[in-house]
């Protein structure tokens, strides 16, 4: 049982954490005196992308070709694609989204840990492009909130591995809570 | 081979029949909705005709081309696998109840075409099996494809998010 004695030594050899709140406790103050540790946790996050592509039309080839072997993001670090929300951290909305759709976009936006993070992949996903009618959905970012737009019907290659640099960017210069914080 | 399939059809069904043409090679009949399942019936187990398949089924909108009690328009275009020739059936339904009896029992594949002229136009179809929405969503109120549903009105199932409480 670790007394607070303990826990403010931070290390001490007697430091068994047993409740959350001790464990949350201890690595606030370890950690946010440290930037140099956010550094490196962005740097980390920044250059290993699990990224859930959620395809749902034609941006879906361009997508492909962005991760094929001539492109090939996977030079960014976002080499493996996880069809499981709860395994990726970055949400690819390739395609048009119908209203129809959009609670199952949310929900795997919901089912997927934090940190997270989305890019909306063409006019369609961004805006709902030149389908503005009844069923589509005038721009994700209406429903689920979106780091990096790309735009294009459908995007250029180079224009995707542009965006996944700018999120890069962004990854690796965000300060936020490395901890959730527990309510 | 057409024009056979709709002089039998106009000899059989006389009246029943309002108007018909062969634009183009293309054999049409205006027939009267009271009277479309039995002239069906006679276009798939006629010997001679046998159009065992139902290719398509669809609904038109006339808004402001004609007149409300012909506004609507359920087109069947049916086909005879065995002899090869097809013909096209044409029904009018009126704006304040478009209803007409459903070819079901003649085509299955009338069941998913019927829910879709029902989903985007309205129409009713009776005697259905199951007329439910097909592409939409139950929620959806209107028929999009009416030439009077508002180009600009969104119906989303989730509404748009408040805030960026996500964050
Ligand atoms: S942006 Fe263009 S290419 Fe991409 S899904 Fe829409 S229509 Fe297809």
């Amino acid at each position: 049982m670790a007394s607070s004695d303990a826990n403010s030594q931070l290390l001490g050899n007697e430091a068994v954490v047993t409740t959350l709140a001790e464990a949350e406790g201890f690595f606030r103050r370890f950690l946010n005196k440290n930037e140099v540790v956010q550094d490196i946790v962005g740097w980390g996050r920044a250059w290993s992308f699990f990224q859930y592509p959620f395809v749902t039309a034609c941006c879906g080839m361009e997508y492909m070709a962005a991760a094929g072997p001539r492109y090939d993001y996977s030079r960014f670090g976002a080499e493996l694609p996880r069809f499981s929300p709860r395994q990726a951290d970055l949400l690819m909305v390739v395609g048009t989204i119908t209203h129809k759709q959009a609670p199952v976009l949310r929900t795997v936006f919901e089912q997927m840990a934090d940190p997270k993070w989305v890019i909306s992949f063409g006019v369609c996903a961004s805006s709902g492009g030149f389908y503005r009618n009844y069923t589509t959905v005038q721009g994700i970012d209406t429903i689920i909130p979106v780091d990096v737009f790309i735009p294009g019907c459908p995007p250029r290659p180079e224009a995707v591995l542009d965006a996944l640099m700018m999120l890069q960017t962004k990854v690796r210069n965000d300060r936020r809570p490395l901890l959730p914080v527990v309510k | 081979m057409s024009k056979l399939v709709l002089s039998r059809i106009v000899d059989r069904f006389g009246a029943a029949v309002l108007s018909h043409h062969s634009d183009c090679g293309d054999e049409t009949a205006l027939v009267s909705p009271a009277q479309l399942v039995e002239i069906c019936r006679f276009a798939k187990e006629d010997p001679a005709l046998s159009c065992e398949m139902l290719m398509d089924l669809t609904g038109v909108d006339y808004l402001g081309l004609k007149p409300a009690a012909g506004r609507f328009e359920v087109v069947y275009h049916l086909y005879s696998l065995s002899k090869g020739h097809r013909i096209r059936l044409k029904v009018e339904l009126p704006e304040a109840e478009p209803k007409v009896a459903s070819v079901v029992p003649l085509w299955k594949s009338a069941l998913w075409m019927e829910r879709e002229a029902f989903d985007l136009y309205g129409i009713k179809f009776d005697g259905h099996p199951d007329l439910r929405r097909i592409l939409l969503y139950p929620e959806f109120e209107g028929y999009p494809l009416r030439k009077d549903y508002p180009m600009e009105k969104r119906q989303p199932l989730i509404g748009p998010r408040a805030g960026r409480e996500h964050l």
